[in-house]
């Protein structure tokens, strides 16, 4: 397989980590109460530590980053390859674990194949990873549960974070060139054979927690192309704000 | 059930690997955590393979650098490498490590089935380090670091960190 493939194939899995990494990072200090808020900053330094190693893996296939940090921090919008659902904004509490429970899932599913990758460092993180993985849905499934069944307010602030999140979770399995070369290569996950799974367990989990699917759904997508929605814009700013002022600043 | 083979720790390194510790929790040392990979001395240069016990966990770069110290003190030219493969599990604390972090007050890391158990809350199975009840709750999956789960006792009424089981 092609470097530059497998390169862009790495920044698709690392960017959905860093990404809502950082979206969980803005509420560090703004948790609901101190559980929750420790909760979702261990699940954000889980995704960071993850994505330090598969950027540490690209930089070393890139010809123009160098590190790790360049990665994360030097690339244009559209060189960002995650999902448009986890760069969806902080709103309430019920939306954050909708959000998050939405990923988890397939994150799961996805590191779960990515372990029998034929590329060995993509395989040691995937590893790694679902260990941690698992504890982060086993978190946003509890949740998910707890506030459906909750009052009616928190049954009626989930249902809106659903319907609001569920046009981005078809994006998730989109197979791009890149995925497709690398499935062939053996070193990607079919993303079209976790579909039918994903939409199982989360219908099982929605139903527990009294949550509808929306019906007629439309999806959205572009994300995994590099088109963002223009909530992506904001993220990056803050994100890359003093490696943009001060280039090569280090701690 | 995985063999994993056990770590290639040289003997004369072992005293300086007892004195670098974790700093999250300062008496297990990194030869009771298990993150210790391999250490060998070879050309006058003590190479180290380090593992994270969590993919994210802010510990390993310090532990990194107090390797380098520890063996920079004794005159030693020192590499650390950091290794994900294969990956950490709770198993691989030792006993004496387990008895420490107890004395310590975390409860130590139940069996993968049983961890489920305790933090779904279905069964009572986590032993309050203060009392030794098992009549404790769990309060969050996630406690003061990402390997740990916040319980407290219903009969001490203590508040406690549970390391929870990795494999
Ligand atoms: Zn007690």
């Amino acid at each position: 397989m092609e470097k530059t493939t497998l390169y862009n194939y790495i920044l698709g899995i690392a960017d959905n980590n860093l990404i809502l990494g950082q979206r969980l990072g803005e509420l560090c200090g703004h948790g609901p109460n101190l559980e929750t808020d420790i909760a979702l900053t261990n699940i954000a330094l889980d995704l960071f530590g993850q994505t330090r190693s598969y950027y540490q893996y690209a930089a070393k296939l890139s010809a123009i980053y160098k590190t790790e940090d360049d990665v994360a921090y030097l690339r244009k919008e559209r060189e960002y390859k995650n999902v448009l659902l986890v760069e969806q904004p902080n709103t309430h509490f019920g939306f954050v674990i909708a959000r998050q429970y939405l990923f988890d899932v397939f994150n799961y599913l996805f590191v779960e194949k990515l372990q029998h990758s034929k590329d060995e460092t993509l395989s040691a993180i995937a590893k790694k990873a679902i260990k941690e993985v698992s504890y982060h849905k086993r978190f946003s499934g509890d949740w998910v549960k707890r506030l459906g069944v909750g009052t009616e307010e928190s049954n009626q602030k989930m249902q809106e974070a659903i319907d609001g999140l569920w046009q981005y979770t078809n994006e998730l399995f989109e197979m791009t060139e890149v995925d497709d070369l690398s499935v062939r290569g053996g070193i990607g996950v079919n993303l079209s054979e976790l579909k039918e799974t994903y939409f199982k367990e989360v219908a099982e989990v929605l139903k527990e927690a009294t949550l509808t699917i929306p019906e007629n759904p439309y999806f959205q997508k572009g994300g995994k192309q590099g088109i963002h929605t223009e909530h992506m814009g904001y993220i990056l700013a803050d994100l890359q704000y003093i490696q943009r002022t001060y280039p090569n600043m280090t701690w | 059930m995985t063999l994993i083979q056990e770590p290639k720790i040289e003997s004369q390194l072992r005293d300086t690997l007892q004195t670098v510790s974790d700093p999250e929790i300062p008496v297990l040392s990194v030869l009771d955590l298990g993150v210790i990979r391999e250490a060998i001395e070879e050309d006058g240069v003590v190479k180290i393979k380090l593992t994270p016990t969590y993919s994210g966990c802010p510990a390993m770069d310090v532990i990194g650098d107090d390797l380098r110290k520890a063996f920079t003190a004794k005159g030693k030219i020192v590499e650390v490498d950091l290794v994900l493969s294969p990956a950490w599990s709770t198993d691989w604390i030792s006993e004496e490590g387990l008895k420490k972090m107890e004395a310590y007050g975390i409860a130590r890391p139940l069996s993968e089935t049983k961890d489920k158990d305790a933090l779904l809350g279905n069964q009572k199975l986590v032993k309050c380090p203060q009392c030794e009840s098992t009549h404790t709750h769990l309060v969050s999956q996630f406690g003061s670091t990402a390997c740990k789960a916040l319980f407290k006792c219903d009969d001490c009424q203590e508040p406690f960190d549970y390391f929870k089981c990795l494999k």
